[in-house]
C-alpha cells in the first residue's frame, strides 16, 4: 500500500474516503509501548494480517499488528471489495439493457451515471472497512502500530521506531500490481487497480492490457459504464490456465458488449500526443497503432518484500516473494509468512486460510499443511468462472485418467428462468470413480455456486453422494446436483438393466 | 435454386446429384496450369492449399464414377505435383512455401503466397493427404502415373515435420516471415489428427515421438447431454481427418482408455450438435432436430442486433460450435453430408428438410458455406435470411470424399494400404481393427 493513500488529498475527496482513512488509519492514532516480548508480530494489516492477528488474540496471545496503509490490505481498499461493487453496477446496466429479454422495457437511452456508480464504491469500500477499524482491533486485545516494520535481527522487529521483540512474527505484506514492460507506458501515464478507482469520469475511449482476470473484469465493467473498451491480450484466448470453453464463452460475452477484443497482440510501445496516449499493437508480423484516452494495466502481481530488511532476519526471498515450505515457515524458523507475500495463489481467501495455518503452526505446535488445501477462484466478469481442483490436463500430465460430467447452464430451469442460461457446471472425476479432481463452473453466480464442489472435495464427498444432497427446486446451483445425476446414469449399465428388468418383471407376476 | 425435385429421388440419387454438384466445384475453379484451386468461387479469390488436397483426393472419386476421364485426372493432378515441386521455397516474402510447408494462400496464376497469410501446418498436412492419394490411386505403369507416385512421395518426404515443432512437443500451427511461429497453441481435440499421422510417419524429418501423446494429454472426455465424448465444438474438427482415415475400429492409448474410437466419437458429436439444436438455447430460427450443425464458415459479418428482444452478435467467417458456442444462427449445411458415414440417418433427414424448407438456400444440389435463417427479411436479407455468397472448396471437398466413404468406402480404401498413413498411426499408438490386418485394405 503506498503511503500517500493515507493522505486525504490523494483521493478524490468524498466524504466516504475521508472516513475511510479515519477508521482505517487513524490521523491522530498513538502507537502502543511495547511491553516484554510478543507470542506473534504481525507485518501487513490485510486479509492475511488481520486474520492471525484477531485469531491470535481471541486465544490469548500478546499481538502487535503493524500497516503503513490503510487497514485491510489492498482487498478492502484497492481490490475486490471496490472492483466488484462497479461490477455490480455494470451488471444493473446489462440487465437494463437487456430489459425487453426480461420481458421489461429498455430505457432509450440508457444514461450511465459513472459519478454515482463511483460514489456508491466508496460509500461500500467505507462500510466495510469499519467491521475492522483501528479501534476494533485495540479492543480485541492486539497492539496496533501505524508505521513501517523492518525486522531488525532474527527476533525483533522495528515498528515505527520501537523494537518489537517477538517469538513468533508473520510476515502478510501482500502485493502491488507489476508492470508490463512496455516503453513509454509510464511516461504516458496508465491506470492500475491502485488508483483506478480514484477516477472520476468514465474515460471515453480505453485500452486495457491483458486478459487475465484483473484484465476481463475491468475491460467489461467499464465497457458496461460507457468506455468504449480495447482489450488486449498477447495469447489465443483470455484468463490462460481456465479451461479452453470457459475462455471462449467469455470472448463471446465480452465481444457481445461491445468490448474490442484483441486476441494474439501484443502492446510494444506506448506515448503521449496531443492530450491523447497512442498504442503500438503487433499481431504476428502486423503493426497497428490505436488512440486512446486512458490505459489500464498491471496484470501481474509482485509480492512486497522491499523495505522489510528481510536479510537483517534471514529471510530468503526471490521475485516470487518469501520462500516458505509447506508449513508457511520461512529460512528463519521463528518468522512465517502468509498471503500474497508468499502464495502462488493471491486471493483475500487463500491468504486467511493461510494465516490460520500460520496462527496453528507458530503459536500452538500445529502441523497443517498449505498443499492440503482445497482453494476455489473466481473471475467476476458476467458470466462469473469459477474454479477449484485440478483441471483435467493437470490430471492427464500425472497420468490420471480423466471424466468430465458436464451440465449446460440452458439445461438448468431456473437458469433459464432467470435469463442467466449462458455457462456451464464441469465436474472432473478420476474415470472409473465418483472421487471428485476439480470442477470449473461458468454461470452469472459461479462463485456462489462453486462453493458445493469445494465442500464436497474437502469432505472426500463423490460425485454418486453429491447426487443425493437436495437441492431447493428451482435455483441454479441445481446444476450441481444435475452434474451427479448425469454420473448416476452412466452407472445404469447393460447389465445392472438387465438385471433391473428381469427383478421387476418377476414383481409383476 | 433446386432444379430437380429432390424428394422425389431416392437417397442414393440424392447423394449422387449432391456429390456431382460438389465434385463440379473442382472443374470450374482450378487453374489447369498449374493445378491450384480456388479457395472460393467468388471472384478473384486466391488459392487454398486445403482446398488443392481436397481436389487431388476427389479426382480418384471423378473418374471412378465417371465424371472425368483417368488421363484428364492424371493431368490435372501432375500439374498441381510439378507446381509444388518446382515453387520457391524459403524465408523470404515472394515464395510459395518454406521447409517443405506451403502457405496457406496463394495466387491463382503466380502460386506466390498471398494477404501475408501463414504457413500452415495443417492446411500442408491436408495438401500432403491429397498427394497421397493421388499416389495411391494412380498406380498406372505409364510415364504420367508413375511422375505422379514419385512427385507425391517425394513432396511428402520434403516436409521439415521436426522443424514445424519449434521448441514443444506439438507442432506448431503456423509460422510467418517476420515473427516467426506462431504462439497460437494446440489445446483440445481437433482436425489436426491426420498432420501428426504424417508428421510422425515421415521417413526423413519425423516429428518426434512424443508431438501426438503430447496434443492428445490436452483432450477432454465430457459427459455432455448424455454423451460420453470427446469435445470438439465445431463439426469440422469430428470430419477433416476421417475423410483420409477410417478410425472406426483402430484405436490409440485415449481411445483405448475410454473404450471408443474416433469414428464413435464423431457420430457421438453429431447427435450432440443436433441435440443441441434442439434445445436452440438462443432462440435461433430454424433450429430443430433437423436444422443444426455448427461448423467453420462464412457468416453474415460482424454486427450487433436485438431480434426478437434477444441481443445478439453476428460474425462473418469463424468457426462455431456446440454446445459451448460460439453460435449466431448460422448453420452450415455441408455438415450433414460431411458427417453423413457417421450418422447417415439423421443427416439424410436433415439435408431432405433442408431440401423442403429451405430449397432456395441449395444452388442446384451444391450447398453454401452457411446460412443464418434467423435473419430472415431482416436488414437487407432475404426470405430465408443471409446466405453465402457463392461456394467454399473446403466444403465441397469434404462433401464429395464422405459422400463417397459412406457410399464405396474409395478413399478410406486407398488411404488403409498406404504405408505412410499405416506408419503414422502405428507410431501415434494406434492399434486394432483393420490396422491388424496386413494390407489392411479389406472392407
Amino acid at each position: 500500500m503506498p503511503r500517500d493513500r493515507t493522505k486525504e488529498t490523494a483521493f478524490p475527496v468524498d466524504g466516504s474516503d475521508i472516513s475511510l482513512v479515519r477508521t482505517a488509519h487513524p490521523p491522530n492514532w498513538k502507537n502502543p509501548e511495547p511491553d516484554g516480548p510478543y507470542n506473534l508480530v504481525v507485518i501487513g494489516a490485510g486479509p492475511a494480517g488481520l486474520t492471525a492477528a484477531r485469531e491470535a488474540a481471541a486465544l490469548g496471545a500478546k499481538v502487535a499488528l503493524i500497516e503503513r496503509g490503510l487497514i485491510g490490505g489492498a482487498s478492502v481498499n484497492t481490490g475486490c471489495i471496490p472492483s466488484k461493487s462497479i461490477i455490480r453496477t455494470a451488471r444493473l446496466y446489462a440487465d437494463m439493457h437487456d430489459a425487453e429479454n426480461f420481458g421489461g422495457d429498455t430505457p432509450k437511452p440508457v444514461r450511465v451515471d459513472f459519478q454515482r456508480a463511483m460514489t456508491r464504491m466508496r460509500q461500500i469500500r467505507q462500510r466495510i472497512s469499519r467491521a475492522v477499524s483501528a479501534e476494533t482491533l485495540a479492543s480485541e486485545g492486539i497492539d496496533l502500530y501505524f508505521g513501517e516494520g523492518r525486522f531488525s535481527g532474527p527476533d525483533t522487529i522495528m515498528a515505527a521506531g520501537k523494537i518489537l521483540r517477538f517469538r513468533k512474527a508473520m510476515v502478510a505484506t501482500g502485493a502491488r500490481a507489476s508492470l508490463p514492460a512496455i516503453p513509454g507506458l509510464v511516461e504516458a501515464g496508465y491506470l492500475s487497480n491502485e488508483t483506478m478507482f480514484d477516477l472520476v469520469d468514465c474515460p471515453k475511449r480505453l485500452l486495457v492490457i491483458g486478459g487475465g482476470p484483473l484484465g476481463c473484469e475491468t475491460a467489461q465493467a467499464l465497457c458496461l459504464l460507457g468506455a468504449e473498451v480495447i482489450l488486449a491480450q498477447n495469447d489465443p484466448m483470455f484468463l490462460p490456465g481456465e479451461e479452453r470453453d470457459a475462455a471462449q464463452i467469455l470472448s463471446d460475452a465480452l465481444a457481445r458488449e461491445g468490448v474490442e477484443v484483441r486476441l494474439n497482440t501484443e502492446v510494444v510501445a506506448v506515448r503521449a500526443e496531443g492530450g491523447r496516449k497512442l498504442a503500438d499493437l503487433v499481431r504476428d508480423d502486423e503493426t497497428m497503432t490505436i488512440s486512446i484516452d486512458e490505459i489500464v494495466t498491471g496484470i501481474g502481481r509482485s509480492p512486497n518484500v522491499d523495505g522489510l530488511d528481510l536479510e537483517n532476519a534471514g529471510v530468503a526471498y526471490d521475485a516470487d516473494g518469501i520462500r516458505v515450505d509447506d508449513y508457511l515457515r520461512t529460512t528463519n524458523p521463528r518468522v512465517y509468512a502468509a498471503g500474497d507475500v508468499c502464495l502462488k495463489h493471491k486471493f483475500a481467501h487463500t491468504a486467511e486460510a493461510s494465516a490460520r495455518i500460520v496462527v496453528q503452526n507458530a503459536l500452538f505446535l500445529g502441523r497443517s499443511r498449505l498443499s492440503k488445501l482445497v482453494v476455489p477462484w473466481c473471475t467476476y466478469t458476467d458470466p462469473e468462472i469459477a474454479h477449484v481442483g485440478v483441471y483435467p490436463a493437470e490430471a492427464r500430465q500425472d497420468g490420471i485418467p480423466v471424466k468430465t460430467y458436464t451440465v449446460l447452464m440452458h439445461d438448468v430451469a431456473r437458469a433459464v428462468m432467470d435469463g442467466e442460461e449462458e455457462g456451464f457446471v464441469k465436474i472432473h472425476v478420476r474415470e472409473g470413480s465418483d472421487r471428485i479432481l476439480g470442477a470449473t463452473v461458468v454461470a452469472r453466480h459461479a462463485g456462489e455456486m462453486i462453493n458445493a464442489v469445494s465442500l464436497a472435495i474437502r469432505s472426500g464427498m463423490g460425485l454418486h453422494a453429491l447426487a443425493d444432497v437436495i437441492h431447493p427446486f428451482p435455483t441454479q446451483a441445481q446444476g450441481i446436483k444435475m452434474a451427479g445425476d448425469a454420473y448416476r446414469r452412466t452407472r445404469i449399465t447393460s447389465f445392472w438393466r438387465r438385471v433391473s428388468e428381469r427383478w421387476l418383471a418377476w414383481s409383476r407376476r | 435454386m433446386l432444379r430437380a425435385e429432390p424428394a422425389a429421388l431416392s437417397d442414393d440419387d440424392l447423394l449422387d446429384r449432391y456429390q456431382r454438384a460438389a465434385f463440379d466445384y473442382f472443374r470450374e475453379n482450378v487453374n489447369p496450369e498449374n493445378g491450384l484451386v480456388a479457395d472460393t468461387s467468388r471472384p478473384n479469390s486466391p488459392a487454398s492449399i486445403a482446398v488443392v488436397g481436397f481436389a487431388l483426393s476427389c479426382y480418384p472419386i471423378g473418374v471412378e464414377r465417371g465424371w472425368m476421364t483417368r488421363d484428364s485426372a492424371a493431368e490435372l493432378t501432375l500439374a498441381a505435383l510439378r507446381f509444388f515441386w518446382k515453387s520457391p521455397q524459403g524465408n523470404g516474402d515472394d515464395v510459395t512455401g518454406h521447409k517443405g510447408f506451403y502457405y496457406h494462400f496463394l495466387d491463382m496464376r503466380t502460386g506466390r503466397r498471398v494477404w501475408r497469410c501463414e504457413l500452415s501446418m495443417v492446411d500442408t498436412a491436408l495438401l500432403v493427404a491429397g498427394m497421397l492419394v493421388a499416389g495411391s490411386y494412380f498406380s498406372g505403369d505409364n510415364e504420367e502415373e508413375r511422375e505422379i507416385r514419385e512427385l507425391a512421395e517425394a513432396l511428402y518426404r520434403r516436409v521439415d515435420w521436426r522443424w514445424a515443432q519449434g521448441s514443444t512437443p506439438t507442432l506448431r500451427q503456423g509460422w510467418k516471415p517476420k515473427s516467426g511461429f506462431l504462439h497460437y497453441g494446440w489445446e483440445g481435440y481437433n482436425e489436426a489428427t491426420i498432420l501428426y499421422v504424417l508428421s510422425m510417419a515421415s521417413p526423413d524429418s519425423p516429428s518426434s515421438d512424443d508431438s501426438y501423446s503430447g496434443w492428445t494429454a490436452t483432450y477432454q472426455w465430457e459427459n455432455i447431454y448424455g454423451y460420453d465424448v470427446l469435445y470438439g465444438g465445431p463439426l469440422f474438427m469430428h470430419q477433416f481427418s476421417h475423410a483420409w482415415i477410417d478410425f472406426a475400429g483402430i484405436r490409440d492409448a485415449f481411445m483405448r482408455e475410454k473404450d471408443s474410437d474416433y469414428f464413435e466419437n464423431s457420430r457421438r458429436a453429431t447427435y450432440l450438435h443436433r441435440d443441441y439444436a434442439r434445445r436452440n438455447p438462443y432462440d435461433f430460427s430454424g433450429y430443430d432436430e433437423n436444422l443444426w450443425g455448427l461448423s467453420a464458415g462464412d457468416g453474415p459479418g460482424g454486427f450487433r442486433a436485438s431480434i426478437e428482444r434477444r441481443r445478439h452478435r453476428f460474425s462473418g467467417y469463424a468457426a462455431r460450435g456446440a454446445p459451448f458456442g460460439p453460435d449466431d444462427g448460422t448453420i452450415a449445411p455441408w455438415s450433414y453430408l460431411a458427417s453423413l458415414p457417421f450418422a447417415p440417418d439423421i443427416c439424410i433427414a436433415a439435408l431432405r428438410h433442408l431440401g423442403d424448407r429451405y430449397a432456395g438456400v441449395v444452388d442446384n444440389f451444391r450447398l453454401p458455406s452457411g446460412f443464418n435463417p434467423t435473419l430472415a427479411n431482416r436488414r437487407k436479407f432475404g426470405r430465408h435470411g443471409w446466405v453465402s455468397e457463392g461456394h467454399y472448396g473446403l466444403d465441397q471437398g469434404i462433401v464429395v470424399m464422405m459422400i463417397e466413404n459412406h457410399r464405396s468406402r474409395l478413399i478410406w480404401k486407398l488411404m488403409r494400404s498406404n504405408q505412410h498413413i499405416r506408419r503414422g498411426l502405428h507410431k501415434a499408438g494406434f492399434t486394432g481393427g483393420w490396422l491388424s490386418k496386413d494390407g489392411g485394405d479389406a472392407a
